[in-house]
């Protein structure tokens, strides 16, 4: 090895010289960076590599966990009976739609069977804690404290007690990170609840969403309620994603219409992983079928 | 002996275990979650950037690529913004090995400050490119934060090789 600066005469040989070495180090480098972000396929490497990481990112995330649970700690006693006092007054509310609820489900699958609709697939959740926000400074992300072996799979969708606030992106065997969906890569499929007008929301930055593709003179109101769509396949359809703050028309083609999330997206800490069982898959081969099949799925 | 630097004192050899004893160590404050707090320091490259300067025979690029890829997962960042930006450190710490070690740690962290902002930079171009969000002005902070921190860093660093050769119990160190 020799230093920067000094050229090594050739009697001695001490490898590659530092310029070279900086060359193939740099050239590595923007191989690794474009194979992952053009083409993800450093996932298996990554998970590896996370998973002997994992004790040193516990240790690290304590003194966080510390600062946290002092807060809550020393909350004070009115504090805590005042939120007890609100959470019985929204229990006795939920238990009375949970009863309708389950009368209004049981009607509904009686009057699916009788339109001859499929069933609506059951959704499997689980329950988690938001652990810290990602440290890249360039995304919005958080990371959970369940991963694979508790049932969560990439592409579930993360909720909280109001909507939806971003999709599992990676998941680690005991951790998972989130996508929040003001991040500027994250898409969702919506429609309208007031019209059923479909269309794609994309995080916009500074804690807004914008909905966009749609012509200047689509339908949408300031104030209207945008659920998950559930075309995709991976969102549960009826979720509540956002609120239209307001709508611009002025532009040629589409309308810039942005909104602002229903969920807690960058405070909640106590969230729900919902995802779909998996769709069984139509018999393989083609033939009469897999046109029965696509026919029946289709309604 | 010929002197080499306005180090006042002879030091020992740089054990090789505290090296990279220090460097995961640095490793580790990097992966405290802080959220998006300011002006917190990315106390990896401080450390390598000061032993770079130190020991460039030691530490140098494929040390800086290696950290780099371990940042990179544990932070969840692209794979290979994080060794990029340490490369291009640790040849420019290298590369100041020979001149910077003549001022005193104050003005040592002056040479290093246009080092650690341009890790941030490096950063934040790769990111862009790939389509990511401006993080904001704040995200730069860290860096002058990490300067500062370059002069009690410095002591820290080399205390085990501050220490004399022979034992003696009435000396403090």
């Amino acid at each position: 090895m020799s230093l920067i600066g000094h050229n090594t005469p050739p009697i001695f040989k001490r490898g590659p010289a530092p310029t070279v070495r900086l060359m193939l180090y740099v050239s590595a480098a923007l191989v690794l960076l474009v194979t992952d972000l053009k083409f993800r396929y450093l996932e298996f490497m990554r998970q590896t590599v996370a998973v002997v990481l994992y004790p040193v990112e516990r240790a690290a995330a304590t003194p966080a966990d510390l600062v946290l649970n002092a807060a809550t700690y020393f909350a004070t006693l009115a504090k805590v009976q005042q939120e007890n006092a609100l959470l019985r007054r929204q229990q006795l509310r939920m238990s009375e739609q949970l009863m309708r609820h389950e009368q209004l489900a049981r009607e509904n699958s009686r009057l699916r069977t009788l339109l001859g609709m499929r069933e609506e697939l059951p959704a499997r959740s689980v329950a988690a804690d938001v652990l810290y926000a990602a440290h890249d400074p360039f995304s919005r992300k958080v990371i959970l404290d369940r991963g694979s072996t508790h049932g969560i799979a990439k592409g579930d969708a993360v909720v909280d007690e109001r909507g939806v606030i971003g999709q599992v992106t990676r998941v680690h065997p005991i951790q998972a990170e989130v996508t929040l969906l003001t991040d500027k890569e994250q898409a969702i499929p919506i429609a309208v609840q007031r019209n059923g007008l479909r269309g794609v929301v994309f995080g916009a930055g500074a804690g807004q969403l914008e909905l966009r593709y749609l012509p200047a003179t689509a339908d949408v109101e300031p104030g209207d309620t945008l659920v998950t769509s559930g075309l995709d396949g991976l969102y549960l359809p009826g979720l509540p994603v956002a609120k239209v703050l307001r709508v611009d028309r002025d532009t040629q083609a589409f309308a810039r219409i942005f909104c602002l999330p229903v969920g807690g997206v960058e405070q909640s800490t106590q969230v729900l992983v919902m995802g779909r069982l998996n769709l069984p898959l139509p018999p393989m081969g083609g033939g009469e079928d897999a046109v029965v099949a696509k026919a029946g799925g289709g309604s | 002996m010929q002197p080499t630097n306005r180090s006042q004192r002879i030091l020992q050899p740089v054990k090789l275990w505290y090296l990279y004893l220090s460097l995961l160590i640095a490793f580790a404050l990097t992966l405290i979650p802080t959220g998006h707090l300011p002006g917190v320091p990315d106390w990896l490259a401080l450390v390598l950037a000061f032993w770079s300067v130190r020991e460039p025979l030691r530490v140098s690029l494929g040390t800086g690529f290696v950290f780099g890829l371990l940042v990179d997962v544990g932070h969840g960042a692209a794979l290979g913004q994080h060794a990029l930006a340490y490369v291009l450190l640790t040849y420019g710490a290298n590369a100041l090995s020979r001149r910077v070690l003549w001022f005193s740690p104050l003005e040592q962290a002056l040479h290093i400050l246009p080092l650690l902002l341009l890790v941030h930079v490096v950063m934040v171009v790769v990111r862009m490119l790939s389509g990511a969000d401006f993080p904001g002005w704040w995200y730069f902070t860290g860096s002058f934060t990490a300067a500062l921190l370059w002069v009690p860093m410095h002591f820290v660093l080399l205390f085990p090789q501050f220490r004399p050769v022979e034992r003696d119990d009435n000396r403090p160190i």
